[in-house]
This record gives structure tokens, C-alpha cells and sequence, in this order.
């Protein structure tokens, strides 16, 4: 039996998972509609700090936080048709246009919060984050109504996010399309499916969600902006998207299991264990990199990632 | 307009002229785009870039620091310049600038007591080493299992990352400041300084070295061609005899070996400690570097002085202006960005035609 210190803090250990995981089903979901239609945004990074800096700014601006978030998904989705502008009307190499907006991005993003906002020295302006909503008797189930239960708004949406995804990307027309276009875009093109439309539009929503996400950590986990906020978690989005081959249902079980990674680490530095908690920080990256390795003899990439689509005519 | 469409046509040839306008027209509109960020943050864009270009050369002082930011973004351009001519995708420079300098303090803390004519050179083949055998990973995957190195080698560099600073942070951290950083090299594995009172260092000279062993490996030795027909069609390099899969991993550890070596020479000619900030993110400059260059030597030597310039000179009208140093960042993606356009235009015409 577990006692109830134990219990109250598996609890705590268990919710404190789901907050982490909250930015990477967001950036994971928008990555895996980029990928499915054949478009490696390597953006997702500089898009994540793009949403956290303009979501702060907005929500800081007005007080309205979810008017931030608004702003966040605005600005993401207009990157995101920067990116298809390069990788699809261009057909730039999408990881090197990638690079470069997440570069221009990571600086902006800053450079935009800096001209902003004037420097008083001291403590940086900050917001008070989204709090937690309980749901009525829900909540009361113990251990799993503290941990789903008792969240913030953008978490369940996240939550709802998945199914939707899996729903779109499965069972609808628009979903077939995204597939038809990242396996074969000319056998898509033939079928009378608009390529260039699709990339855009999964772009726009890759965009979108990365910078919801990105947005989450400004406004729901710390209140404020700092440069580099992200972590280089666009990069764990990058390594889940593959981990989870690519199937948004999957995503929320990986992205707990990243984000539990990263919550059984807090915990252990918070009680004072010296325990080196890089290696946990390095672990999505290293179960992907194996997770590549175990699944390369069958590869289920989407067929026409990495390469840009030209209609010869 | 009626009456007129756009249409885009592939050139048969790409443009040889617009080869290299491109790059050139490509870094001015970037600084012209650029000034629309300089002037929203209050200061004039004129003011502003005589304050980059006057802070990154206007005197000797910050002329040897522009030489000091150089040297690594030169290593890791060319770097990235030789995985992406046989079209290895290695985006892990930064990765393996880390490995190499972790690899080079080991054996530089440990070297006490040889001399440096034997010391510099052993260690800099212990960053080389370590740089490559990092590369050597998702080179190996990708010929063997046909892993994608894209996602490998980005990975890789935060694997990397973590796993220095795990080390830093642990068996080696400094136990009189507590610092997360090695112990103080070997005098005698102290890069050389070249001009006194700077910190124009030794490797500054290495750099222009590998630079020009990579001009001669591209236009003077087989592997170099060899390179160059991996990069324009591999299936038919095969079919001519190339052995593609161990080209390219010797290629991969060349390019992680070169990498390698600008983590040594952050070690060995700036801070004589590994530490957890060794980079910036040179290794992902060297991808702008390699591709405003076009995969060529000699450009690869101007568009890393070029990134080194805007890396100084923006601290420098940092400094003047009270512009944000993120700045530097913004430029050099909007280079690259509208480098993109221009290498569109270079491959593809553009036309107006009667409908």
C-alpha cells in the first residue's frame, strides 16, 4: 500500500506531467499535419517562441489573456504561411528554410518583447498566468481528478485536440487529401487534389498550434517572457512527431511520457536528490533517435517528406 | 494587368550570373528588410548600420574580436559546406563543435608537461576525433539503416548539449568557484595569441587552413569529385564505381571532425575551460554560412566573415544604440531566408505573358 504522502505526491508527479506535456501535444499535433503532407517544418521552434512572446504581449497589453492566446494562434498560422511560401511555392530545402525561421524567429521574438516593453530592472513583467479550472465532481475522483481533472483550459482543449486530429486526419475528405499529398503529391495533383492549397493549409495549422503551444508556457505555466523560453522543446516536438509515428492518437501518450520525464526530474531536483538531470532532459531525444533505429527497416515516414512539389507542365 | 499571367519556367542551365548576383542582392535586401526591425526599435537604420559595420571593423581592437567570432563560424560553414555536397544533411555541427571541445579538454587539461609544439597538435586531433566520431552516428544509421539524418544530427546536438553539461555539472565541476565548467587546461595547449593585447588567436590561422584544404579537396582530388557526383546523383555515382555509402560517412566524419575543431579553438583560444556555453549556436549559423556561400570554398570564407561582422558589429550597435542584441539572429535569418529567393530565381524565370 502506498502511504498518502506517496499518494499526494504520485499525484502531484502525475499532474505536473500533464502541464509539461501541454506545449508538446500542441507543437507535436500542428507538426504532425506539417509532415503528414510531406513538409518537415523545422520552424516549430522559432514558431513556439513567436506564440510565447506575442501571446505574452497581447495578454500583457490588454489583460485579457485568452485574447493573447488568440494573438499567439494569429501570429503562428501567419508563420506558418511564410513557411509554405518557401518550402512550397519556392520548394525550398524545407530544413534549411526551417532553420531559417526558426533563427530570424528566435531572434524576433525577443527583439519584438524588448522594443515593447520598457526595461524597469528588477523582476520582468509578468501576467497572472490561466489558474486552474476544476471540473464539477470530476474533480473529486481521487488521484485522476487532481491529475485530468483539476487543469488548465488549455490542456483540455489539448486533450480535445487529439481525437479531433486523429478525426480529421482519419476520417474526413480534408484529412484524405493531407495523406494523398504527403505519400504521392502527383498521383494527389492528378486525383484533382489541390497541392499547393493542402501544404498551405497544414502549414497554417502546424503553425497555429506550435505557437498555442509556445504560448501556453508565457501565459499558463510562468506569467512572463523570457528569451529561449522554449528549451528547445519545438526540437522534442521534432523528435515526438517520429516517436509516435506520426498518429496524433499516440501523441498524448508520448508527450505524457516526455513530459512525465521531465516532471519525475522537477520532482527529484525539487526534494534535493543531486541526481544529474540531463539525462533525463536527454531522454526524448535518445528513445526517438532508438525508436528510429527500431523502426528503419519499415519505414512509415510520410513517402514525399523532404521534397518540394513542382507541377511540370 | 488583364491580359497577362505569370508564369514560371525551370532554366535549362541555372544562371551562372545570377549565381553569384544572388547571394550578393540576396544579404542587401536582407539589410534593407533588416532596417524595418532597427528602425521600430527607435533608431535610425543609417546610424544603426554604421554602428554595426564601424563597431565589427572600425579598429584594430574590434577588428582582431571580429576575427576571434570568425574562426568558428568559418569551421563550422565549411563544415556543413562538405556534408551538404555529397547532400548529407548534417545539422549537427553544433553537436559536434561540442564533442570536439569536450574530446580536446580532456586531453588538454590532462597534457601538463608536453610541450606545445606536441600538445596543440595532439589535441587538435582529439577535437577532430571527437567531432567525427559524433558525426559518425547518424552517418552509419543513415547508410546502413536508411535513417533519416535530418532529425539524427539536429537530435544529436541536444544529446550532445546535455550530455557536456551533465559532466560539467558533475565529475567535472570546478571545486573551488563551483562553476560548471573543466578544470583549467595545460599552459602549453594554449592556442598561440597572434596579435598582443587581443584575443586573435591561433586558430583563427587553423581555420583558414581547413578552408583552403577544402578548396583543394573539391577542385583538386578525386574524393572531392567523388563528393560532387554523390551530390548531383547518387544512383548513378554507384553505377560508376563511387562506393556512395563510405563516402559519405567519411564525409560525415570530416565535416564532424572540422566542427570538432571550432569547439577547440572556444577552448584553447578563448575561455581554457570546456564549458556549457561554448556556442552560441555556430553550428547553426554554419548552415547559413554554407548555403549563402553556395557550397563553395571561397564563398564560404566571405559569407562567415560576413556572419561574423553582423555577429560583432550588432553587439556593437547593441552597445551604441540600445538596439536588442537579438538582432544579430534576425539578420542572419533573414539572410538566409532571402537567400532562398534568390536561389528560386537563379533556378526558375519568371514571366509575364499574354494570356
Amino acid at each position: 500500500m502506498t502511504s498518502p504522502t506517496e499518494l499526494v505526491m504520485i499525484t502531484s508527479i502525475l499532474a505536473m506531467a500533464f502541464r509539461m506535456a501541454a506545449p508538446l501535444i500542441y507543437g507535436t499535433i500542428g507538426e504532425a499535419f506539417a509532415e503528414r503532407c510531406g513538409v518537415l517544418n523545422l520552424g516549430i521552434e522559432g514558431m513556439m517562441l513567436m506564440g510565447a512572446s506575442a501571446g505574452f504581449l497581447v495578454g500583457y497589453g490588454t489583460g485579457d489573456l485568452w485574447l493573447g492566446v488568440g494573438a499567439a494562434a494569429v501570429v503562428g498560422m501567419m508563420l506558418g504561411l511564410v513557411m509554405a511560401f518557401f518550402t512550397v511555392t519556392l520548394g525550398a530545402q524545407q530544413h534549411v528554410a526551417g532553420l531559417g525561421m526558426t533563427i530570424a524567429c528566435t531572434g524576433l521574438s525577443f527583439y519584438i518583447y524588448r522594443i515593447s516593453i520598457v526595461d524597469v530592472g528588477g523582476v520582468p513583467p509578468h501576467v497572472k498566468p490561466f489558474g486552474t479550472i476544476p471540473i464539477p465532481y470530476l474533480s473529486d475522483i481521487p488521484v485522476l481528478g487532481d491529475v485530468i481533472f483539476n487543469q488548465h483550459a488549455l490542456i483540455y482543449i489539448g486533450i480535445i485536440l487529439v481525437p479531433l486530429a486523429a478525426f480529421i486526419l482519419f476520417k474526413t475528405r480534408f484529412g484524405l487529401s493531407i495523406r494523398a499529398v504527403g505519400e504521392n503529391p502527383s498521383a494527389a495533383d492528378t486525383a484533382g487534389i489541390n497541392v499547393f492549397r493542402i501544404r498551405y493549409l497544414c502549414l497554417a495549422i502546424a503553425g497555429g498550434l506550435s505557437a498555442v503551444g509556445g504560448a501556453w508556457l508565457s501565459l499558463s505555466q510562468s506569467g512572463m517572457f523570457l528569451p529561449g523560453l522554449t528549451q528547445g522543446r519545438g526540437w522534442v516536438c521534432i523528435a515526438l512527431v517520429v516517436f509516435c509515428n506520426w498518429s496524433p492518437l499516440r501523441i498524448l501518450g508520448g508527450a505524457l511520457l516526455f513530459g512525465g520525464i521531465d516532471a519525475l526530474q522537477l520532482t527529484m531536483q525539487g526534494i534535493g536528490w543531486r541526481v544529474p538531470y540531463q539525462l533525463f532532459l536527454m531522454m526524448p531525444y535518445v528513445l526517438t533517435i532508438i525508436a528510429l533505429v527500431a523502426v528503419a527497416r519499415r519505414a512509415r515516414a510520410p513517402a514525399a517528406l523532404l521534397s518540394s512539389y513542382k507541377r511540370e507542365d | 494587368m488583364a491580359g497577362f499571367k505569370i508564369t514560371v519556367e525551370r532554366r535549362l542551365l541555372p544562371s551562372k550570373k545570377l549565381e553569384i548576383a544572388a547571394p550578393i542582392l540576396s544579404i542587401l535586401v536582407a539589410l534593407a528588410i533588416s532596417a524595418i526591425p532597427i528602425s521600430q526599435g527607435g533608431v535610425n537604420p543609417i546610424t544603426g548600420y554604421y554602428e554595426l559595420f564601424y563597431g565589427a571593423l572600425g579598429n584594430k581592437l574590434s577588428l582582431t574580436e571580429t576575427f576571434a567570432m570568425f574562426s568558428p563560424l568559418l569551421l563550422c560553414g565549411v563544415a556543413v559546406a562538405l556534408a551538404f555536397t555529397c547532400k548529407f544533411w548534417n545539422i549537427g555541427a553544433e553537436g559536434q563543435l561540442y564533442c570536439g571541445g569536450l574530446v580536446a579538454a580532456f586531453f588538454a587539461v590532462n597534457a601538463g608537461g608536453l610541450p606545445a609544439p606536441v600538445a596543440i597538435p595532439l589535441m587538435l586531433v582529439a577535437g577532430f576525433l571527437g567531432g567525427g566520431a559524433w558525426a559518425a552516428v547518424p552517418a552509419v544509421l543513415k547508410v546502413k539503416l536508411k535513417v533519416d539524418e535530418v532529425v539524427t544530427t539536429l537530435l544529436g546536438n541536444w544529446v550532445m548539449y546535455y550530455l557536456v553539461s551533465a559532466i560539467l555539472f558533475g565529475p567535472w565541476r570546478n571545486p573551488k568557484t563551483g562553476w560548471p565548467e573543466s578544470p583549467i587546461i595545460a599552459d602549453s595547449t594554449f592556442y598561440p595569441i597572434l596579435v598582443p593585447g587581443s584575443r586573435f588567436h591561433f586558430g583563427i590561422v587553423v581555420s583558414l587552413l581547413i578552408a583552403v584544404a577544402f578548396y583543394i579537396i573539391l577542385k583538386k582530388t578525386k574524393w572531392g569529385f567523388e563528393l560532387l557526383a554523390i551530390g548531383g546523383n547518387p544512383a548513378s555515382s554507384q553505377a560508376m564505381g563511387i562506393s556512395v555509402a563510405r563516402q559519405i560517412v567519411l564525409a560525415a566524419i570530416v565535416s564532424g571532425g572540422i566542427a570538432g575543431l571550432a569547439g577547440v579553438g572556444q577552448v584553447a583560444g578563448i575561455h581554457y575551460h570546456m564549458k556549457t556555453d561554448l556556442s552560441p549556436g555556430f553550428g547553426y549559423t554554419g548552415v547559413v554560412i554554407a548555403m549563402v556561400g553556395g557550397l563553395n570554398p571561397i564563398g564560404v570564407v566571405l559569407a562567415s566573415f560576413l556572419m561574423a561582422v553582423v555577429v560583432q558589429g550588432t553587439q556593437a550597435m547593441h552597445r551604441a544604440t540600445g538596439v536588442p542584441w537579438a538582432l544579430a539572429e534576425v539578420i542572419q535569418g533573414i539572410i538566409l531566408l532571402c537567400l532562398l529567393v534568390g536561389i528560386f530565381f537563379t533556378k526558375y524565370r519568371v514571366r509575364r505573358v499574354k494570356a
